[in-house]
This record gives C-alpha cells, structure tokens and sequence, in this order.
C-alpha cells in the first residue's frame, strides 16, 4: 500500500474514530458509572497511572445501576412511549400531505418541474428553528390561525393549540415535508404511464387503476419517506420544547433537561444508550429497504 | 409520469405550497411591523431592523455563528471529499464497513446522543469547550453529508478520463487536480454550501458543544423565543432567510448554466 493512499483513508478514518466513535465509547461507560458531586459530576473515572490494580477496580465499579433506575421510574417509560407514538402519528400525517404534493409534482409538466422541486427544497435550506418559530406566531391564542377562524366565523372562542401535542404534530409535518415529497416524487417520476393506460384498457377506472398501479408502484418512495421522517423525529428537541407544553413528553428533551437542569450525566447517558438502541432497529429496516430498490432498478 | 394534470393535483399542490410557504411569509411581513405585538398589524416600519444592528449581544453571536460555519463547512469539504475518494475508489481495506459505517451513521443519530456523546469527549480530554469545540464538533456530522453529496458525484463519472490523464504522463495528484477535481467540483460546492447551512442553523450541537464566551446565533434566538415571540427576532429571520434563498437560487442559476455549458461543448466537441 502506497503511502499517499494510506494518508488518504487514514486522516477521514482517524478523525471520524476520535470524534464519532471513542465519544459512544464515553457514553457507554458514562452511563455505567454513578453520578457523584465533583468536576466531572461521575465516579469512577479512568485513570491509567495506577496499572492494572487500578483498573481492575475501574470495571469493577461499574453497573447497570442507572438502567435499573430508568425501568422503575414512570417517567421515563412514558416519554420512550409518547416519543414513538408522536413520531409514529406525525410520520403518517406526514405521508398524508405529502403524497399528493409529490403526486401533483410528477403529474406537473416537464418545464414546471424544476421549480417545483426547487419550492419544496427551498424551505429545507432555510434554519429548522426560523420554521419552528414561525408557528408560534400562527398557533398561540391570539395568533393568526385563531383570528383567521373567527374573523370567517367558524369559531367564537379561540381554540389553544399552542402547547399541546397537535401543535407539534403539526410542528413536525411542516418541517420534514420535504424528506417524504421527494423520495416518493422520485420513484413516481420514474413511473411509466403506459402502465396506467395499459390497466385502464383492461378496464380499470381512473381510481382504481391509481389503487392498484400507481400506490403499489410508489411504495419503496413512500417506506423511504417514511423512516426518513420517523427517525429524526424520534429523538426530536427543538419542537416539542418549543411548541410543546410541559406535558408533552419527548425523550428527546428528558435528555436535555437530564443533562442541563438536573446534571445528572450518567442517567442522560443511559437515556441516550436506550434510544439508540430503539433507533437501531428502524435504521436496519431503511438500509435494506434501500438496497431492494437499488436491486430492483438493476 | 407525464399525464393528465387533474383539477385534483392543481389543488394538492397549491394548497402544499401554500402550507409551505404562509408561515414563511407572515414571519417576514411582521417583521415590517410597527407594533411590539407580533400578531397585531399597526402600520409599516423597519424599526427592528435598527434595533437588531444596536443589539451587541447578536451581533456578537453572528460573527461567532459565521466564523464557525466557514471555518467547519471547509474542514469538512476537504475531509468529506477524501472520504468520499476512499469509498468509491478506494478498494479493499481494513475496516472498510465500519469506514462506510462511520460516514453514514452521524446521518441518521438524533442530535442530543451526538452533542452529548462529543460534549462527554472534550470534557474528557480536558479540551475548554469555546468556538474550537463546536467547530470540531461541525465538522464531524457535516463531513458525512459532504461526503455523500461527493460519493454520488463520483459514482457517475467516467473513470477512464482519469485513467487517460494517467498513461499520458500526469502523477495521481496531477490527474486529481486538473481532471477529477474540476468534474466533482459542483458536488463539492454545494457539499461545502450544505455544510455552511447545516452549521449556521445548528441548534443543539453547539448548545452542547459551546461555552460561556461562544454563543452561536442559534443558541441566542432559541433562549430569546423561549421568553416569547418578538419582532427582533422577526427582522433576525427575514436576514437570515433572505440571504439562505439568495444564495441558493444563485446557485442553482449556476449550476443550471454549468450543465448547458457543457452540453454545448459536448455538441461541439461531436461535430
């Protein structure tokens, strides 16, 4: 192996292994040690310049002590539930409003795409925390959306969405929108038409002929967009911090106010561990889902 | 799919954009607003804007936001692209998963396990956490976005350009600058562009990563809106949205001319 090559995959491999893999190494231990009020608030940490008795007596005072801890506590069940069943609800919701903007993107004619596509891009670009902001404005009791429903009459009183998991239900569709339009764009782009006047010939109506070809077609577009929603919305802060009230339950914030209000770093690590764990299994999903679309463009 | 644009598909996708776009829009008109009630209109007035210029403490928070974003967004173009070189050419080599792992799972993890997990590292090695952390910090989750935007560059480019440039006498380094480089340039520059945005909008790395003396824009407007919403922090928004669309309509004008350019000479070079 040449020099310049090993220069090559070293410094990307040495850099990504310091900074992204010895810190979960960290974490993991963290989350094996007890909490303890000194800098940094943990025991034991590890220290080399006492050999290997030193050592020995390191791992022996590790435990699994805060994972028991987060068994018992109520809390702690509660959020990892409401978490998934907020991420759950809003990736479908997700799906939802999305289909039929990447429906009418692929419908849309050859000139119009381009700017379609860069509409429904634009907004990503734009800060994630300007967009969430933006809602407080239209949500809160005296905001736009209230004035709007009684100055046309539909309601009398204002309603409060502010502070309520609808808030950020709605909070989440709007920000990951793009994540599920485009990948089901793209696979309904790539779709031949002949295969919808082929089952119209047969003798399908316009609507079935959408159920059996069209839905089944765009399918790997839509389990993408999907898990592409799903997973970052798992471990979501900004919005329900931000939008949420204080009941709205996302582990995603246990965490922060675990580790900045309470200081406790062993539990936050703990509660880290645990979600990464939940996160593993949907991420294998999205890898093999992805590799059968690849296998079946080839 | 090009077909028959129903009544049905006109409607889904006003009504998406307009979903998309109205709360964009209303956050800049008021920020135009005279009142210091966000959501009462009372009359045409940029005074905000001239309240965020005298506010020391944004102003302060910007120049940290811009320097980390340059500074992180270039550290990890170079290393994103030379990962990228390392996955698609190259070949077989030790630990070549857990490589391929490494660049694709920072994608994927929620941001509170990689700020925490990267705040317990400095504190660790006793590194003071300021505007060095979270440029380290940047880098690490940007690099992989780079080097997936470089990677499908690479991917799809002839290979044997660079293999002539080879056999005609050019060392590799050679041959990457003056034939690889300039094909892989528009992935590379818009890697670098996706990396600056990501920087500039993070939030929850840096709250980690950062210390008393470095508070990035982030981080000032989340403890700002917490308090309440506010017309600065309107006229802050319409700044920073304005210059994000500028700059990514500018460069999609230029890669949309890149791409025609070519095509002429590909033309040309056939007749």
């Amino acid at each position: 192996m040449n020099i310049r090559r090993l220069f090559l995959i070293a410094v990307p491999y040495l850099w990504l292994g310091a900074l992204f893999l010895v810190p979960f190494i960290i974490v993991l231990k963290i989350s094996l040690s007890d909490a303890a009020i000194s800098i940094p608030p943990y025991t034991p940490t590890l220290d080399f310049s006492g050999g290997w008795e030193a050592l020995k007596q390191f791992f022996s005072k590790l435990d699994i002590e805060n994972y028991v801890f987060l068994t018992e506590d109520d809390l702690y069940w509660k959020a990892y539930a409401s978490s998934l069943k907020i991420a759950i609800i809003s990736t479908l919701a997700t799906l939802v409003v999305g289909f039929p903007i990447a429906y009418g993107m692929a419908r849309a004619s050859d000139e119009w795409r381009p700017t379609l596509m860069m509409l429904v891009i634009l907004p990503f670009w734009t800060s994630f925390l300007i967009r969430v902001y933006a809602w407080i404005g239209i949500l809160s009791t005296e905001g736009f959306l209230n004035q709007f429903l009684m100055w046309i009459g539909v309601i009398n009183e204002p309603l409060s969405i502010m502070n309520t998991e609808l808030a950020v239900y709605i909070g989440i569709v709007y920000t990951y929108l793009p994540f599920m339009v485009l990948p089901i764009y793209s696979t309904l782009e790539k779709m031949d038409a002949s295969l919808l006047e082929a089952a119209e010939d047969l003798g399908c109506t316009r609507t079935s002929s959408f159920w059996l070809v069209t839905i089944p077609l765009s399918r790997p577009g839509m389990i993408a967009g999907c898990f592409l929603v799903f997973i970052p919305a798992l471990g979501e802060f900004v919005i329900p911090s931000l939008l949420g009230g204080s009941q709205t339950l996302m582990i995603g914030k246990v965490l922060w106010e675990e580790f900045f209000n309470n200081r406790d770093w062993p539990v936050a690590s703990s509660v880290a561990v645990i979600l990464l764990l939940l996160l593993v299994i949907p991420i294998i999903l999205f890898q093999r889902n992805e590799e059968k679309n690849k296998e079946l463009e080839l | 799919m090009n077909r028959r644009f129903s009544w049905f598909n006109a409607t889904s996708l006003t009504l998406g954009f307009a979903f998309l776009y109205i709360p964009i829009v209303i956050l800049v008109i008021y920020s135009f607003n005279e009142s210091k009630l966000v959501t009462v209109w009372a009359g045409f007035s940029t005074k905000w804007y001239g309240e965020l210029i005298k506010n020391e403490a944004f102003l302060d928070a910007a120049k940290v936001t811009i320097q980390v974003a340059i500074l992180s967004s270039t550290f990890a173009t170079v290393l994103g692209t030379m990962a990228a070189y390392v996955m698609v050419r190259g070949g077989r080599f030790m630990g070549r998963t857990l490589f391929t792992g490494m660049i694709y799972a920072p994608l994927v993890m929620p941001e509170v396990i990689t700020g925490l997990s990267l705040l317990l590292l400095f504190i660790s090695i006793g590194l003071d956490r300021g505007v060095t952390t979270i440029v380290l910090a940047h880098t690490t989750f940007s690099l992989c976005y780079v080097s997936v935007v470089v990677s499908s560059r690479l991917v799809s480019f002839d290979r044997s350009i660079e293999e002539a440039a080879l056999d005609l006498g050019c060392t590799p380094f050679d041959a990457f600058r003056s034939v690889t480089l300039p094909i892989i340039a528009p992935a590379v520059i818009s890697g670098w562009l996706l990396a600056f945005t990501l920087s500039l909008d993070d939030l929850v790395i840096a709250s980690f990563t950062s210390g008393p003396s470095s508070t990035t824009l982030p981080i000032k407007i989340f403890s700002a809106v917490r308090l309440g919403v506010s017309p600065e922090i309107n006229a802050l928004s319409t700044i920073m949205i304005s210059i994000v669309t500028v700059g990514v309509i500018t460069a999609s004008l230029i890669s949309k001319r890149s791409i025609t350019r070519r095509r002429d000479e590909e033309q040309k070079a056939d007749q």
